[in-house]
């Protein structure tokens, strides 16, 4: 195929533990490191990989966000992405609305095949694959482990309850990668060198006529209950007799 | 006064569990009617099971191309034509409603909300961010249809209550030939399922190997738990993925958790957190799973199962 595009989410570092404020207001993001979304790194590694296996021309990196999100996609570009686009918005954005956005540059570019995570570990949501496969009409398969693409037909493993479902779509589809998918590279510091000569192209929101208004109220954030620490014991004779007194074991 | 739909969830022949959470979650919406849609089942067992459940007051049965497996692609567009009369459309937050629901939702044209946790008002609820280290509280404004995938973890399953009326109904909506089933490979044994089991062990990088994990498979038959692991042993290949516990595997909620071998990162710690007694056993006094566990035993796995076992016996 000629194109693959690859969305890839700026997120909260995954080692980062993240506080909420404490007016409840949001959470505190500010100074913290930001990387790419590890599934959406994940699928950009799978993408690079089919086109290292001449199974595709070229694959471009699109994000959206704030002018900072520059950054993840430069290391995008330093992974071996040919390219880069950037949907610039300061404003938060509900996964629908990512997907509307994400669908206009889908048809503008023609890609066989779009990759990304299965989730963003921000907002946990789980959404933005399947509603842009809705939206274009197109094939989905979610929480890929495995890929092969032959001819105008992928077949993909899928990650699910039950254990392991492989299901058959025709191209252009979009594939949501799992974490067993594969293994991401290293960026070493002469491709680093290299991608700041690659082109981020970077597209104004407006300027996509979608319809990206926040529906959902936030109201407030909350910092969960946390699970007080119990006792430790010292020999299984005191941990068995604890969990008899408890009633769970017989 | 409004209506829900909840997408029943089934492998053909029976109703999963999922689906009674998901009714615990709606019956906690004001609702005036409670409604389980069951798509393709080739079952009767799963509409039968599904208007027994209390609070159902009726059950929508679809037929599909005989013997077609739930693909999201196809259920989608038939589920989105259902939802025009209703207010709310529910699903269970399993690999299953997480694949279907979003389709759906974009379908409609309306955001929809991930693992619901609680419902703070008819249309106010919680749900977690960032591994669960944040709720969130979110409103759904008036007029907006509230598309939603609920935490089985946070909802107890509804019993059974007096029998709902079942109507088979025909939907028109084109579908897709563009995505085929082809397998599904279960590594699922005899043992009790994880997601309802009332007492779970799982093993962790600590156990070491596939082989190692027989240990914990005999231990678990012994006390009749269901078996999980943690990121790490399905990572390294001693247990299938359909395993693993944590935020991006199973959210579950037994009565008893035991972790042998698990050091506790907080993804993992995030399934296990509804557990009604974590227990810990782990060589490092040091792992953060003891930060959390009701009961922690420092020590080694291989010498703590058996000697469990002989005082089981």
């Amino acid at each position: 195929m000629q194109k693959i595009i690859v969305c890839l989410k700026r997120v909260v570092d995954y080692n980062v533990r993240i506080r909420v404020k404490p007016d409840g207001s949001g959470v505190v993001t500010e100074g913290l490191k930001m990387s790419i979304n590890p599934f959406d790194e994940i699928a950009l590694e799978e993408a690079l990989r089919l086109r290292e296996k001449g199974q595709a021309q070229e694959v471009v990196a699109v994000s959206i966000g704030p002018e900072d999100v520059q950054q993840q996609l430069r290391t995008a570009l330093a992974m071996g992405a040919d390219r880069a686009i950037l949907v610039q918005t300061s404003a938060e954005l509900e996964p629908l609305a990512a997907a509307r956005i994400l669908h206009k540059i889908v048809l503008s570019e023609q890609p066989g095949l779009v990759l990304l995570g299965k989730q963003a570990i921000d907002d946990d949501c789980n959404q933005t694959g399947q509603m842009l496969a809705a939206l274009w009409d197109r094939p989905q398969a979610t929480f890929a482990s495995k890929l092969e693409l032959k001819g105008t037909v992928a077949t993909v493993t899928r990650e699910v309850d039950a254990g392991l479902e492989v299901i058959e779509v025709d191209l252009p589809a979009v594939v949501t990668s799992d974490l067993r998918l594969n293994e991401p590279r290293y960026v070493k510091l002469p491709e680093i060198m290299k991608a700041k000569k690659k082109t981020i192209d970077v597209v104004a929101i407006d300027s996509l006529g979608v319809d990206a208004a926040p529906v959902l109220r936030v109201t407030r954030y909350d910092t969960p209950p946390v699970r007080s620490k119990g006792g430790m014991v010292k020999t299984v004779d005191e941990l068995v007799t604890a969990l008899r007194d408890r009633g769970l074991l017989a | 006064m409004s209506r829900i739909l909840i997408i029943g969830e089934h492998d053909g022949r029976q109703l999963n569990q999922s689906t009674a959470r998901c009714v615990a979650c709606a019956a906690a919406i004001n609702s005036a009617s409670i409604e389980i849609v069951v798509l393709g089942a080739s079952s009767n067992d799963v509409a039968s099971a599904a208007a027994a459940l209390a609070g159902v007051t009726g059950v929508l049965t679809v037929r599909t191309a005989a013997g077609s497996p739930a693909l999201a692609a196809v259920l989608a567009p038939q589920i989105a034509a259902l939802a025009a009369g209703y207010d709310y459309v529910l699903a269970p937050s399993t690999t299953f409603g997480k694949d279907l629901l979003p389709r759906v939702a974009a379908l409609l044209g309306v955001p929809q909300l991930s693992d619901v946790m609680s419902v703070l008002g008819p249309r106010t609820f919680q749900r977690p961010i960032y591994a669960g280290n944040a709720l969130v509280t979110i409103e759904v404004p008036d007029g907006t249809k509230v598309v939603a995938t609920v935490r089985g973890a946070s909802f107890k399953p509804v019993g059974t209550g007096p029998v709902a009326p079942i109507r088979a109904v025909e939907v028109s909506a084109s579908l897709p030939t563009h995505t085929r089933f082809v397998e599904l490979r279960s590594g699922k044994a005899d043992r009790p399922d994880l997601q309802t089991a009332r007492l779970v062990v799982s093993g962790g990088r600590g156990v070491g190997s596939a082989e190692n994990f027989a240990l914990l498979y005999k231990f678990a038959e012994q006390i009749g738990a269901a078996v999980g692991a943690s990121r790490a042993a399905v990572d390294a290949g001693f247990v299938p993925n359909d395993m693993q516990v944590g935020q991006t595997g199973k959210i579950i909620a037994p009565e008893l958790y035991m972790a042998f071998g698990i050091s506790g990162a907080i993804q993992h710690l995030t399934g296990i957190k509804d557990a009604g007694t974590i227990v810990a056993v782990n060589k490092d006094g040091e792992a953060p799973i003891f930060e959390i566990a009701d009961i922690g035993l420092v020590g080694d796995l291989f010498e703590i199962i058996p000697e469990i076992e002989k005082r089981l016996r």
